[in-house]
């Protein structure tokens, strides 16, 4: 590193650049795009082109391979798509059931795990190293590794269960509980999230208004609701938009538990692995890019409520 | 402030319960990892039995574990370097000019649905005869992880006073060359973070490649399905190939732990 020396009394600007290059000159001039272009450039790229054209796909009947012959047919598959109370919006439900589930569970249970860990403690190193362990673990890995220990037969679950003289329960093979399991495995591995942003919140509290609130007698409770979970709402609200957007796209442990499709009877089938199926098991191109833009349309929208009441929160 | 006993006591206890539940599960996935198919099957071996390497030699020799790793390394690692090449100068013209609409560009990545983008990925990529091969697998990747060191090092530099580049410019640097002798040193702890997370979303990355790779370009997460048959699990197989995918990767957070939790807390207490 350079040292850096005490500013001069040189006027700021003047001397500068005495005998650079031309091109070196104009590079200075305009660094503010020639340095955000390129990813600017990358992304949209990546994303621009394809959202056109998934666009355009869904008003066709583009099926098969991508590349046959297929018609422009308007609306249509909208109105099928939105129509479809076979598949569609019970994958609707689903998703909304895994996220708001998921994600309740785990800002509560986050929350509960944060405050544990606020003040300092013997051991805490040990505790957040157990804490990241999740968090690093391959997404895939954790389905297989929880599709072993839910196996209704040989699972460690039910042997579990057993010891304690309840009968076994089917887990990820029951049509009724699919869906349970792979909520309870999301749990698992993303409260970790919560509580270390949550965490990073608390730390950064100040300690004076809770002095204040403990001198003027307010309880544990009345200590959190009225004074730490409102300073601390910003920060809940960065977790469940963080985690909201990645629970309502959760692919990995739904296919790795429940395989494409989502299980025989479709039990975890959410609009990403509809979708999924549609696109690459199926080829139903243009049903499958009305799913993915009616999908889009609802990320959007939830991002789109959850920054206003962020914004609101900030403004109070 | 102090904590009254009672609160102590129920705080061990609790915190027991939180670690416990945490480790088992992986704890449970190494142990049948070394164990025969047949005591994985039997319950009283549950956690007495005489540990075997069999499945080990299954993941690494029969089933070609060794490229796959390899595949995996060299993926999340040049898709790592090439975003930083990309996103590090971005978030510091987009935090320095406060450009937080084009910021926005790069951050859509973060919420779109991939599946979304990997029908007219496919189309194209394999018009270009490209699916199958590395270049289309780091593009796919470097998707996740631009916009991660972006969102990172935007918060980074907005914490970095920027009079010591001012400092600099005095003294005869161009603005380019204030950049690269003053702020990038100092940003090294903040480029650590971002790249070690970038790795590790890397690395577990799991739709892209399911859909982008091919049989010799294959990454670890998607390897790991060659144990699920259609009508049996290699259960013994299987484990030791998740242990074989999590393990280093694990590794790696509990040496850099700092740095890991400091990146997935990045901008959670600016509100």
């Amino acid at each position: 590193m350079p040292a850096v020396t005490a500013p001069s009394r040189t006027p700021r600007g003047a001397g500068v650049m005495p005998d650079t290059p031309g091109w070196a000159r104009w590079a200075n001039d305009h660094r503010k795009w020639l340095f955000a272009a390129p990813a600017m450039a990358f992304v949209a790229a990546l994303i621009i082109f394809p959202l056109a054209w998934t666009i355009y796909l869904s008003l066709t009947d583009s099926s098969g391979s991508v590349r046959a012959e297929s018609e422009f047919i308007g609306l249509r598959n909208y109105l099928d798509v939105l129509s479809d109370t076979d598949r569609f919006w019970p994958a609707v439900g689903r998703t909304a059931a895994f996220t708001g589930a998921a994600l309740f569970f785990e800002v509560v249970l986050g929350m509960a795990i944060a405050l544990l860990l606020w003040r300092p403690f013997k051991g805490e190193k040990w505790v957040r190293v157990a804490i990241l362990l999740p968090l690093v673990a391959t997404p895939v890995a954790v389905g297989m590794m929880w599709r072993l220990i839910f196996d209704p037969n040989i699972g460690m679950a039910n042997q579990i269960l057993g010891w304690v003289g309840i009968g076994p329960q089917p887990w990820l093979a029951g049509q009724n509980s699919a869906l349970a399991t792979t909520i309870f495995i999301d749990i698992w591995q993303w409260t970790p999230m919560v509580v270390l942003i949550l965490l990073a919140g608390l730390t950064s509290l100040s300690d004076e208004p809770q002095e204040a609130a403990m001198i003027d007698g307010a309880s544990t409770w009345q200590r959190f609701r009225h004074v730490t979970l409102p300073l601390l709402m910003p920060t809940v609200i960065v977790a469940v938009l963080l985690r909201g957007i990645d629970a309502l796209k959760t692919f990995d442990i739904l296919y790795a538990t429940k395989g494409r499709g989502g299980g025989s009877f479709n039990e975890v089938e959410t609009l990403n692995v509809y979708a999924y199926g549609l696109s690459f098991d199926y080829n139903e191109y243009g049903l499958s890019s009305t799913v993915l833009i009616l999908f889009f349309l609802i990320i959007i929208g939830v991002m789109w409520l959850l920054t206003s009441r962020k914004k609101k929160e900030a403004g109070r | 402030m102090k904590a009254s006993a009672g609160f102590r006591a129920f705080r061990a206890v609790a915190l027991v319960v939180v670690v416990l539940s945490l480790v088992a599960p992986l704890v449970w996935m190494v142990a049948a990892s070394f164990k025969t198919n047949v005591d994985i099957y039997d319950s009283s071996k549950a956690l007495v039995f005489s540990p075997t390497l069999d499945n080990y030699s299954t993941v690494l020799q029969q089933a070609n574990y060794i490229q796959f790793i390899g595949n995996s390394l060299w993926v999340a690692f040049a898709a790592t370097v090439l975003s930083l090449l990309l996103g590090v100068p971005a978030a510091y013209a987009m935090s320095r000019f406060n450009m937080r609409k084009s910021a926005l560009v790069v951050l859509m990545a973060r919420v779109i649905p991939g599946v979304s983008l990997l029908v007219p990925w496919y189309y194209v990529f394999s018009n270009m005869r490209m699916v199958g091969g590395f270049t289309v697998l780091i593009l796919s990747h470097m998707f996740v992880s631009l916009p991660l060191i972006v969102y990172i090092m935007m918060g980074f530099f907005d914490g970095l006073p920027d009079e010591l580049e001012e400092a600099a410019q005095v003294d005869g640097l161009t603005p380019i060359g204030a950049f690269r002798r003053v702020t990038l040193p100092l940003s090294v702890p903040g480029i650590a973070t971002a790249g070690i997370l970038s790795f590790i979303f890397s690395w577990n990355n799991f739709m892209f490649a399911l859909v982008l790779s091919g049989a010799d370009t294959k990454t670890l997460p998607v390897a790991i399905f060659d144990f699920v048959g259609y009508a049996s699990i290699d259960w013994g197989g299987l484990m030791a190939a998740t242990t074989v995918v999590t393990l280093p990767i694990m590794l790696i957070a509990l040496f850099v732990q700092k740095y890991i939790v400091s990146g997935l807390t990045a901008g959670a207490t600016k509100g």
